[in-house]
């Protein structure tokens, strides 16, 4: 190594950091199983998981979030304790969080200097980090102004924020978890750009994902868990996605789930120029039309926050919608009481199933019929039946495959992936004539996404017009047979799913028609 | 085993709460140079000793349970109804004039005629906060304390003028009361005691409650609603309506125990200006026992005989060894005091449990069998 050990940023480097054998107990649970990690200088570490393969754990336990009950880590070859983030801070390690931890009414030097001493004591001395900030900028290729308000920012340049103020506070060591779930294509390019920059520099990175084809573009090594133990280490350049696919799951996946022929049918649910707010009381749709055909997933792909939640909310009556017509199966339901568009067989499985879609403190059984609970053979003369709900409820949990000790356990207590099952199962038991699913693999392993894409198309190949919200474009390419691209309130543009590639969708959900993204790279 | 330990302490907690605040009495007793072991002998003897105690003591517990059973639904539906005092009165008031109008008519007539009217009088006086809060936005705790203070002048106005005692409104004491109810109007006694049929009323209404409140369509919607209104109103429920519904029976209720509190025990309404005056509070004890119930009306019961043990204890504890009647106030709300506290501080223990069981739940394998039953089993 003939390079100085001194990054860019004026720091020390990190050589090499160890963990060895970790162990971390749960109750009933063994979350981290004597795993193994390390990373070193100049690369870019992934490590790939499931939800709850012990990827969180892990990096808790490295940025001093959790202690381990067994295992030391070691940073150059010498073992550390640490106990709280300020301990790794110090040692230079930095965490970027999956939700960004930034006031946004506050501009990007003073979210810098939020938490930190200034050197003037009791005043601000916000001219010394602006000028350290436009420094550290300058050196990693970041674009930022350190001056301007966070909530102007969008969410790709708060994430550079976030890397800022890592470096800021002296990172040499940075972990990313899971930093592109949020970002369209193009700011994915643009942060691995920043990325292989950084690991030029000298520093090392772990990278948290589950996206194969990202890992297999950014990281150097990747490591495997899975079920709170380590599968393997492997150079990235000797793997391929299906092998870390199968790794990952402990078993062959298929990964685009078999669609069938496709028996498109009448249009069952028909939006014409559809306006609404947002909770903000800005628009937040302007004037959306569309139509879902019986037998076809229509995809509606964009970045979150441009107006999904609204068009969801519109179309079930939830949001009152200021102009235009909602038709479904040719009847006009705008505005309707959400029970009654309810019972006109629309099915919504809603983003925040946790929150619009459940009764935690409800169980099982109770959940299963909220949508159903006034009708037969659920309850009769306002009397519940609880022997029509228990054989309904058991049903459900059979056929769905719900892990659940009893159809009387509270909802809380189910799992993410479980939770999600029995709202599938409730929204789509019912035979619904359109359905609508708005992120409904968001959170899920890799498993039960599986499970409720078949659903979908199960349910696409019986008939249903299936109306598909997602922010995950491989699963709008996966499922859709066409795909509507929503920005800002109106959609851009609907494609055939034969000709849409990411590149065109990512310009798209930039607000950017493919054509004139053409000339302005001219 | 933690889980099952943790649940049991819950269970448990408003008996250690009462103890508690029976053991800050007991200092308070030493500080006034009282044996407390011989104060709490009395209150007990005066409360359980003889049939007549018991009597008195099942006699006070009745409207307490009656409020308490509104309050399982209205908490039910996350609505805090501190309006059961003027819901009280509002119910005595309508359900005496009836009393007082229908005189010609049979005994067990004007009786039903009587308690349904003191149900739809404390229906209405709770279902307006309930239409405020539902439609308009109004907070309920502010808008039910408001109501209490507007039925208390109501009270007051109609017993020192339209709805005076005539024999009073000769005399120049002018005392503000109503006339007695006819003597056929009165609630049958259950024992040659002042036990009365409202108790058994209560307790029959109890099991109602519990049947509305788990096994119909209302009580479904109503403890949806309470529990979460975003999914309720998802899932087609008319969040609004079943929000005033559950105040207004919430309400009722309380009105019905104004109804019997007359019928029962008073047979005449009179009143020295205060809303406790009429009610002796049980509009808000009313609340204390349903917390102390868990909110469940079946447990409301012992909860509410347990506290109508204490105020008729109490009497007996203060002739017994010679303490101030303030004290017996100050016994009463240290156990009001102790246990809403703890079950402000069980709810928080809950919470930090779910917390952490959930970021537990996050970081490990999601499908977990063992740890669902382990979670299951709090």
């Amino acid at each position: 190594m003939t390079e100085s050990r001194i990054l860019p940023s004026g720091k020390t480097r990190i050589e090499s950091l160890e963990m060895r054998g970790i162990t971390k107990r749960f109750p009933g649970v063994l979350a981290s199983d004597h795993v193994n990690f390390d990373v070193k200088t100049g690369e870019v570490h992934a490590l790939l998981g499931e939800n709850g393969a012990g990827k969180s754990t892990l990096m808790k336990i490295l940025y001093g979030l959790y202690r381990p009950d067994e295992g030391e880590v070691l940073l150059d070859d010498k073992p550390v304790t640490i106990s709280s983030p300020n301990d790794s801070i110090n040692l230079g390690i930095g965490m970027i969080h999956q939700h960004f931890m930034l006031v946004p009414t506050l501009t990007v030097a003073e979210n810098v200097a939020l938490g930190l001493p200034s050197s003037r004591g009791v005043l601000t001395d916000l001219d010394h980090v602006s000028k350290r900030i436009v420094d550290l900028a300058k050196i990693y290729g970041l674009k930022i102004d350190p001056d301007a308000y966070v909530w102007q920012l969008s969410v790709g340049q708060q994430q550079r924020v976030e890397i800022i103020k890592a470096l800021y506070r002296g990172a040499s060591l940075l972990i990313l978890d899971e930093p592109t779930a949020v970002l369209t294509p193009q700011e994915v390019d643009e942060l691995f750009t920043i990325m292989n920059q950084m690991v030029r520099d000298g520093h090392a990175l772990i990278f948290i994902s589950h996206k194969l084809h990202e890992v297999v573009e950014i990281s150097h090594r990747v490591t495997v868990l899975r079920d709170g133990r380590k599968i393997g280490t492997r150079p990235t350049s000797e793997t391929t996605k299906q092998d870390l696919a199968n790794w990952m799951v402990g078993r062959e996946v298929g990964f685009i789930p078999d669609r069938g022929t496709q028996n498109m049918g009448e249009v069952r649910l028909s939006l014409d120029t559809i306006k609404c707010g947002s909770d903000r009381g800005t628009p937040g749709l302007r004037g959306v039309s569309f139509d879902v055909c019986s037998g076809e997933i229509l995809g509606i792909a964009g970045v979150s926050g441009n107006g999904q939640r609204e068009l969801a909310e519109a179309i079930t009556g939830l949001r009152r919608v200021t102009s235009g017509k909602v038709y479904l199966e040719g009847q006009d339901i705008t505005n309707l009481a959400p029970g009654d568009i309810t019972d006109r067989m629309l099915s919504y499985i809603p983003e925040e199933r946790m929150r619009d879609g459940m009764i935690k403190e409800f169980t099982i059984a109770e959940n299963m019929v909220l949508r159903e609970h006034h009708k037969q053979p659920y309850s009769r003369n306002g009397f519940l039946n609880l022997r029509g709900i228990a054989a309904h409820t058991d049903k459900l949990i059979q056929q769905f495959q719900v892990k659940t000790p009893s159809r009387d356990t509270h909802a809380k207590n189910l799992s993410g992936g479980n939770i999600q099952k029995v709202v599938l199962a409730r929204e789509i038991s019912r035979n619904p004539r359109v359905i609508l699913a708005a992120q409904p693999t968001r959170g899920l392993d890799i498993g039960a996404t599986e499970y409720v894409r078949e659903q979908l198309i199960e349910q696409r190949n019986k008939g249903a017009a299936v109306m598909l919200v997602s922010e995950d474009l491989d699963e709008i390419l996966a499922l859709s047979d066409r795909i509507a691209v929503i920005y800002e309130g109106q959609v851009m543009d609907i494609v055939p799913r034969e000709i849409a590639t990411p590149q065109m969708l990512g310009l798209l959900m930039a607000g950017v028609h493919p054509e004139e993204g053409a000339r302005v790279v001219k | 085993m933690r889980s099952r330990l943790n649940s049991l302490f819950d269970a448990l907690l408003p008996v250690i709460a009462t103890l508690a605040a029976l053991a800050v009495g007991a200092v308070m007793l030493l500080l006034l140079k009282v044996n407390p072991i011989e104060a709490y002998a009395a209150l007990w003897d005066g409360a359980f000793g003889s049939s007549n105690a018991l009597a008195e003591t099942l006699v006070k517990a009745t409207p307490l349970l009656l409020v308490a059973l509104g309050i399982c639904i209205s908490f039910r539906g996350d609505v805090i109804n501190i309006g059961g005092e003027g819901q009280m009165i509002i119910g005595a008031v309508l359900a005496t004039w009836v009393g007082l109008t229908f005189v010609g008519l049979p005994g067990w007539l004007v009786i039903t005629l009587a308690l349904f009217s003191g149900f739809l009088g404390g229906a209405v006086w709770g279902g307006i906060p309930g239409i405020l809060k539902a439609y308009f936005n109004v907070n309920e705790i502010l808008s039910t304390v408001m109501m209490n203070a507007i039925a208390v002048q109501l009270m007051n106005f109609l017993l020192r003028g339209p709805m005076i005692d005539p024999s009073q409104a000769q005399l120049a004491s002018k005392i503000p009361q109503t006339a007695r109810l006819l003597d056929i109007f009165h609630l049958p006694r259950l024992a040659p005691t002042r036990l009365h049929l409202g108790a058994l009323i209560a307790v029959m209404l109890a099991i109602l409650v519990y049947i509305l409140l788990w096994r119909t369509v209302l009580g479904y919607r109503i403890r949806a609603v309470g529990q979460n209104p975003n999914a309720s109103r998802y899932a087609g429920i008319k969040v609004p309506r079943y929000v005033v519904l559950a105040l207004l029976l919430s309400g009722a209720f309380a009105g019905l125990a104004g109804a019997v509190q007359v019928y029962g025990v008073n047979y005449r309404m009179i009143t020295d200006g205060s809303a406790s005056g009429f009610t002796g509070s049980a509009g808000f004890n009313g609340i204390v026992a349903a917390l102390f119930g868990q909110l469940h009306p079946l447990w409301s019961i012992p909860a509410s005989i347990l506290f109508g043990a204490l105020l008729v204890g109490a009497n007996t504890m203060q002739r017994a060894v010679q303490v101030p009647s303030a004290l017996i106030t100050v016994l009463n709300g240290l156990v009001v005091v102790f246990v809403v506290s703890s079950e402000i501080w069980r709810r928080r223990r809950q919470h930090r449990r779910l917390a952490s069981a959930k970021e537990e739940e996050s970081s490990t394998k999601q499908d977990q069998p063992q740890a669902q039953t382990e979670e299951a089993k709090q």
